[in-house]
């Protein structure tokens, strides 16, 4: 038998022990969600990230937004009436990392998609307390001033397709696509026309007010419009959702 | 060497090794209470297994044995499962405590005319606190806590003037499907000379006292299709509501701070500023965030704020 001596005396075995031990939680609570068949919902909208929002995405991860926000409303009834529907696992299954967050400084943002107006997300990100005068909001106004860096941006889809994001780069692919998603969704999903369809979107929606450029602005402010809107709630039964528990 | 007692007098054992020649380690028994509590946790867990659900078993896991959760589905049928926070938020939401007493009185306010519920005491007192925490989660971001808004960017709802009406019908119609209020911009249509004129006319409307012969130039092309202001505006500058034209005849300004500013040169920057940039700003409707009864609570409550019409 293994004396506690001889496992505190030899730093190599309290390692992988020490390991061994603390991955048991893990990987009893992680690894059976893999081949229990209802933990990802069937719903309908779910799609990957436009190039646009993607990027956005990349911006949100690299400012910390995530310190301060969760993206994941819990189903209780104070969340429910202050953020709307919980949030559902299909929600984030093109989320490379997921967003759900463990702090909440500020509201969450799982469903803060189309909440508020363009105008109102740009003052408030270049200056939170120029609309919510308690906010204690960092400001943000490099965003409007830095141009948008999207020429990896094809890489960066690649790199999501590697992890089972359906981004596509040949026929096959694409077709598939505009099977499970539909044209419009295939063709923003199309990694060979990943820059011109986010020019296009930037420059179309034009989000951060300036026109004929396109800023870190646009893709922050595009991601967030985004947030929670793909799953019409409507459609569904409440009772339905229930099945998947 | 120091050799420690025990509460029950004997000697404490110690690991048996010692380092840099005499540290030892002393190996005390762990507390009573602490085992013993140690213990509790591991049945506690047993018996958590068996009534909720707990272990994976092939591609579905254990339920948990008597407990289940009776909620009433969309179609009105009734719906068991097997213990989860998803349908014991259904419950919740059909016969928690607090729900059904809010249910009571939002059902009353929803069944109610408008006129029923402003004339109502009780109905009030639970509009304005319901509709209170309603409007801080979802307005206050942009009108502001009190609804002062912010001067350019969102409206006052908190005065008694209005851009869309100050009706509760107009006033729930823009709170259900939004508003977009647009001007155009003018910068490219005038020159500076003549948005000094027009900028002449406009204040002389709210009866600023401005040059007679530039306030004349603006007026014409207010008034006619040169600007075609009066569109909107109408001609006597009171505002389509239709359009969610300002007025531009009273002293109140959405816009740009004109009251403020310190003197007649600057009031007429200001006002020039807004004709030559025009002015785009977006209300967000709320028919698919907000619930109908949720929104009739809202029209009341901003009604009240600025002493609607
Ligand atoms: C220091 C913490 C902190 C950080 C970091 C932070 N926020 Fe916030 N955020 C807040 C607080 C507090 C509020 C609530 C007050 C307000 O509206 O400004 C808020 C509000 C918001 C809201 C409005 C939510 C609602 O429903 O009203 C949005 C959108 C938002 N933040 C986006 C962001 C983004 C995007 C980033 C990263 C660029 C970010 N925040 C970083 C603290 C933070
Ligand atoms: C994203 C910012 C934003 C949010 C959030 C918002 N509003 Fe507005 N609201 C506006 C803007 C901008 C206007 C002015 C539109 C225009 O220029 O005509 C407006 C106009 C209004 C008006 C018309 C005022 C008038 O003078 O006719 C009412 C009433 C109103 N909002 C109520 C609400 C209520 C109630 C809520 C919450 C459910 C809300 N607003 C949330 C931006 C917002
Ligand atoms: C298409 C309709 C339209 C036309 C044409 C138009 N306006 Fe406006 N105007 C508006 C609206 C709508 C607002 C208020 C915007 C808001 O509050 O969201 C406004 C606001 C203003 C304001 C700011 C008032 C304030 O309270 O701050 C001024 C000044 C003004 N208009 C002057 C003019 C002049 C001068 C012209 C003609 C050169 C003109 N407008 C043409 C729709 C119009």
């Amino acid at each position: 038998m293994i004396k506690h001596e001889s496992i505190e005396t030899n730093a190599g075995l309290l390692v992988v022990l020490t390991l061994i031990v603390v991955s048991i939680g893990g990987l009893v609570e992680i690894v059976p969600l893999f081949y229990i068949s209802d933990t990802v919902e069937e719903v309908e909208g779910v799609r990957p990230y436009t190039a646009l929002e993607l990027r956005g995405r990349d911006i949100y991860q690299r400012e910390g937004c995530y310190l301060c926000h969760s993206q994941m409303i819990r189903p209780f009834r104070d969340e429910w009436l202050r953020y709307g529907h919980y949030s559902l696992a299909a929600e984030s299954q093109y989320d490379h990392p997921f967003q759900w967050g463990s702090k909440r400084t500020g509201p969450d943002l799982a469903r803060v998609g189309n909440k508020y107006s363009n105008e109102w997300h740009v003052a408030h990100l270049v200056n939170p307390r120029s609309v919510v005068p308690q906010s204690i909001m960092p400001n943000y106004q490099w965003l409007l001033e830095n141009d948008l860096d999207y020429s990896d941006v094809q890489d960066r889809m690649r790199a999501l397709k590697v992890t089972g994001v359906p981004y596509s780069e040949t026929q096959q692919e694409y077709d598939s696509n505009v099977a499970e998603f539909g044209v419009d969704v295939a063709d923003q999903l199309d990694i060979l026309r990943a820059e011109e369809n986010l020019m296009q979107q930037a420059l179309a929606n034009n989000y951060d007010g300036q026109h004929g450029r396109i800023t870190e602005m646009d893709a922050l402010v595009a991601y967030l419009q985004m947030l929670g809107t793909m799953v019409d709630f409507s459609k569904y039964d409440e009772g339905y959702f229930t099945d998947f528990r | 060497m120091n050799q420690e007692k025990t509460k029950s007098g004997g000697a404490v054992q110690t690991t048996g090794h010692a380092w840099d020649g005499d540290i030892q380690e002393f190996n005390n028994p762990l507390p009573t209470w602490w085992l013993w509590s140690f213990y509790a946790t591991v049945v506690f867990a047993v018996v958590y297994w068996i009534f909720y659900p707990a272990w994976p078993v092939a591609d579905s896991f254990t339920k948990g044995v008597m407990n289940t959760i009776t909620f009433v589905d969309g179609e009105g049928n009734e719906k068991t499962t097997h213990w989860n926070t998803r349908s014991l938020l259904l419950k919740d939401l059909q016969e928690g405590k607090s729900a059904v007493l809010s249910r009571e009185y939002t059902d009353k306010v929803a069944a109610a005319s408008y006129s029923e519920i402003l004339g109502d005491a009780e109905m009030m007192a639970f509009t304005r606190s319901m509709a209170n925490g309603i409007f801080g989660d979802n307005c206050a971001p942009c009108h502001g806590t009190g609804g002062a808004g912010v001067m350019g960017l969102f409206p006052n709802l908190a005065d008694d003037d209005w851009l869309w009406g100050g009706s509760v019908d107009a006033i729930e119609t823009t709170i259900r499907d939004g508003r977009y209020g647009f001007m155009p911009a003018f910068r490219e249509t005038f020159d500076d000379a003549q948005l000094d004129d027009i900028a002449s006319y406009v204040l002389s409307l709210s009866g600023h006292k401005v040059d007679a012969a530039a306030s004349a130039r603006g007026r014409d092309i207010f008034q006619t299709d040169a600007g075609g202001c009066h569109y909107c505006h109408t001609s006597t500058g009171t505002g389509l509501k239709s359009q969610g034209a300002a007025n531009l005849t009273d002293s109140v300004w959405t816009i740009v701070a004109v009251e403020s500013a310190p003197d007649l040169a600057a009031k007429k920057a200001l006002v020039k500023g807004v004709i030559a940039n025009g002015v785009q700003r977006t209300m967000p409707h709320w028919s698919e965030r907000l619930s109908p009864a949720q929104i009739k609570l809202l029209t009341v409550y901003v009604h009240e704020l600025g002493g609607g019409q």
